[in-house]
């Protein structure tokens, strides 16, 4: 029987008007770095529906642990969170073994990259990486220390919101999605160029954590939930022109 | 989240964002000056197990005012030797799956030269649509500052003239001049095929980008 349920399928089309576009003038750099020819949308093949597979003896036991993971001499430096969430498709299923891979500014908002010639401290114990594989029910979870915001050349005083950079490789090359994650209630969130380069508040909104006081650890760390959804296989009801393909 | 009873719907996709300046220290720590994983993701496909054709895949990006862009960030997916992928969706029965070769990479180009580059092997023909064969070709995925979404791209191969005339996706470009911003050239260097190519965001020569 062929079902939307199926494992593997053509994704269902992407929405273009609900990400950003990519030309988006206020947000400076992508005016130089935005094709001007209208993309070719092409149907799904092989080539689309398929993507690398990872598997956990390829992470660190301590790959999804930002506090721990680049501690030397003493723990780093900001509040301890944790943030957990699920990976889903747009048919709402469960996506397992999805790579999640994050970066971010230590809690003065200062980055571990050697191009970052922000003021503000590096913290000797913060690397500020981390990743993990989704389990079997999607879900996934990382411990980390909330970023600060930090200030970057676009309008001579535009200031980043706190967020953490997310990058998600689901099953198909087709779902390759990089993103940012916010934080509930920060009122930088509506003057950021980068977070209104998405045309809608709803699409914004799904890009802010919401406060998880149910999983605080107590006298440990606060915690955020933060859910992904990811394009979905459409139902192939009557034939599949996908050649080479189940 | 949850499902209204019989209400057909489908939750929206996360939307993109850039992957900023900084997307080094998430993908490729050791580009960004520090070493935190044991096993890091690179830009080498091959071990010396791997079957087929030793290739490097290697370029530039360019911005609209033709600068490199030098903080970009590129990940390749591409069939086998035989034209299979690693991947239990493809039932290309007759084609041998290669299991030291996964068929993925990501590269970065270098902050002062701006070349990015990829140890691979020439990938083999891949069935497409409706049976049609396409043209060996290497998928490519491409994020940076200013790159609000990923941009997709394919690599086809100038020594394979033929076949690419027949490419189903190629020949669905209906400009034609523009196909040939696909097509990367094969060179030599030190006895080892390299393919070049170059990839032009915006302008004169902008290469063509995908929405798959």
């Amino acid at each position: 029987m062929t079902t939307p349920t199926e494992q593997f399928g053509e994704f269902l089309q992407r929405d273009r008007s609900w990400h950003p576009p990519a030309y988006t003038p206020g947000y400076k750099t992508s005016v130089l770095r935005s094709p001007q020819k209208s993309l070719i949308s092409i149907e799904n093949s092989l080539s689309e529906i398929t993507g690398p597979r990872f598997s956990p003896d390829e992470l660190g036991p301590l790959d999804n642990d930002l506090i721990l993971n680049y501690a030397k001499d003493g723990l780093p430096i900001g509040e301890r969170i944790l943030v957990h969430g699920y990976v889903l498709d747009e048919n709402g299923r469960p996506v397992p073994n999805a790579l999640v891979e994050v970066w971010q500014a230590n809690a003065s908002g200062r980055y571990r990259h050697k191009n970052d010639t922000y003021i503000a401290p590096i913290d000797p114990n913060f690397g500020g990486c981390g990743r993990v594989l989704t389990d079997e029910n999607g879900y996934y979870f990382y411990r980390t220390i909330k970023p600060g915001p930090y200030p970057w050349r676009n309008q001579i005083n535009d200031w980043r919101p706190a967020h953490i950079h997310y990058s998600i490789s689901a099953s198909g090359f087709a779902q390759r999605l990089i993103t940012q994650m916010y934080f509930e209630g920060d009122p930088m969130i509506p003057d950021c160029p980068i977070v209104r380069s998405i045309p809608s508040e709803e699409a914004v909104r799904s890009l802010i954590a919401q406060l998880d006081r149910g999983a605080y650890v107590a006298l440990d760390s606060r915690a955020y939930h933060f859910d992904l959804v990811v394009r979905g296989s459409r139902a192939t009801l009557f034939e599949n022109t996908i050649q080479g393909a189940k | 989240m949850f499902r209204e009873l019989n209400k057909p719907f489908y939750l929206k996709e996360t939307a993109s964002q850039t992957a900023g300046p900084y997307v080094h220290i998430g993908l490729a720590p050791k580009q960004a000056g520090f070493d935190i994983f044991e096993n890091n993701f690179g830009n080498v496909l091959v071990t010396p197990e791997t079957k087929g054709e030793r290739i490097r895949l290697e370029g530039r990006v360019f911005d609209g005012s033709g600068a490199l862009i030098r903080d970009v960030l590129l990940e390749i997916w591409q069939a086998n030797a035989a034209g299979r992928y690693n991947h239990p969706a493809d039932k290309q029965e007759d084609k041998p799956i290669d299991p030291s070769f996964r068929g993925w990479g990501r590269g970065t180009s270098d902050f002062q030269t701006g070349v990015y580059s990829f140890d691979t092997v020439k990938p083999g023909a891949v069935v497409g649509r409706h049976g049609k064969l396409m043209a060996p070709h290497i998928n490519v995925w491409i994020v940076a500052r200013g790159i609000n979404i990923g941009l997709h791209t394919r690599v086809y191969f100038s020594d394979e003239q033929e076949a690419n005339a027949k490419d189903p996706v190629l020949n669905g470009i209906e400009w034609v001049e523009r196909r040939k911003t696909l097509i990367a050239e094969r060179t030599e260097k030190d006895g080892q095929a390299v393919y070049q190519f170059d990839v032009h965001i915006q302008g004169p020569n902008e290469t063509v980008f995908f929405d798959v």
